[in-house]
């Protein structure tokens, strides 16, 4: 475990990715936004939903795959809007066949519409179901460890606990619990949902986090495009500080960084 | 004397929305093309059931039938 901490490369399901930012691709303003946003961040998995398609559109009406080539990018179908095992499920299955048998997914199942929480006794049943049926599963799931073991013993390949809730842009509201996640986990553990800045991500990367999915993070910026370059410089000094071993914290030292001799009297 | 050519109709529903179709039956790929979706990346399911897309040319649609069409969009 702590070897493949060390792996510059972030792998999942068997492949490696030299990002470890995977981005989502809502809520941006348009579709060339989507494509220079991403393109910043340098993620090279990137979440989409599946949604039914509009019936009676134009027919030239450009769509997300005509700027996020699937060839290019590593899609990550979502169940996002899912409340329920079935519905996740089935929806997967759906990603499956619209993707030519693309089997890297990312499950959530949510439980309540306000807060948008997840709803972890149906995330389970249903990774079950998906381990399963042969999907690689990185799962959503709130930030409590035993969920995220026991989601780990089912199959996934990767748990992706809540900073704090989805769009809320609220950071790391309970680093002890994500700590906890990290040196229990032997796969991937990625932050999902809840940084609102490039400290954020910073400071989950630090934490020990192998990766961190966003999306209104850096959609709802300002500045998309330029957040999404922040994000991508925040994961990395994040994951190098990590890597590098922070000093120890004490009260106080007694021991300046300049030479305590050679002073003028 | 009654014409030879009867006009046919059936109702099926897509999307959820019911939508009303000359003929009787008609392969998914005719459907496709019907609804203007030519060339889309898409994924269906009759009745429940996903229609892999190596079968839209022998799979047919009828009367009552439930059609779920789908694409990847923008999401988190």
């Amino acid at each position: 475990m702590i070897i493949d901490k060390m792996n510059k490369q972030l792998t999942i399901a068997g492949k490696s990715y030299h990002s470890r930012l995977l981005v989502g691709t809502g809520k941006y303003k348009d579709f060339t936004e989507t494509r220079a946003a991403i393109d910043a961040s340098g993620a090279q998995i990137v979440t989409v939903a599946i949604r039914r398609t509009n019936i009676g559109q134009t027919a030239g009406e450009p769509s997300l795959l005509e700027y996020l080539p699937p060839e290019e990018f590593t899609y990550l179908p979502n169940t996002a809007g899912c409340y329920s095992a079935d519905d996740a499920v089935r929806t997967l299955r759906l990603a499956r066949e619209l993707l030519d048998g693309h089997k890297l997914v990312k499950l959530e199942v949510l439980g309540d519409p306000k807060t948008l929480y997840p709803n972890v006794i149906e995330t389970i049943s249903a990774a079950k179901i998906l381990v399963k049926d042969g999907f690689d599963v990185m799962v959503y799931t709130s930030d409590d460890p035993i969920i995220a073991k026991q989601l780990e013993d089912i199959g996934c390949c990767a748990v992706m606990p809540l900073a704090s809730l989805i769009g809320s842009g609220m950071g790391i509201l309970n680093p002890w619990n994500l700590q906890i996640i990290i040196e229990n986990a032997k796969i991937p553990v990625l932050v999902d949902a809840g940084v609102g800045c490039a400290g954020d991500a910073a400071i989950a990367m630090e934490l020990g986090c192998d990766g961190v999915l966003m999306n209104t993070a850096i959609a709802a910026a300002r500045d998309p495009v330029m957040m999404a370059g922040a994000m991508k410089k925040a994961i990395e000094a994040g994951r190098e500080s990590y890597l590098a071993g922070r000093m120890p914290k004490k009260l106080y030292s007694a021991s300046p960084s300049s030479p305590t001799t050679g002073l003028i009297t | 004397m009654v014409s030879s050519k009867i006009s046919t109709y059936m109702k099926i529903s897509v999307n959820g929305n019911l939508k009303q179709l000359d003929g009787e039956i008609v392969t998914i790929s005719a459907l496709i093309v019907t609804l203007n979706l030519t060339g889309k990346r898409l994924a269906i399911e009759k009745n429940g059931e996903i229609v892999p897309r190596s079968q839209f040319n022998e799979v047919s649609v009828r009367e009552g039938d439930q059609l779920e069409i789908v694409g990847a969009v923008g999401g988190g």
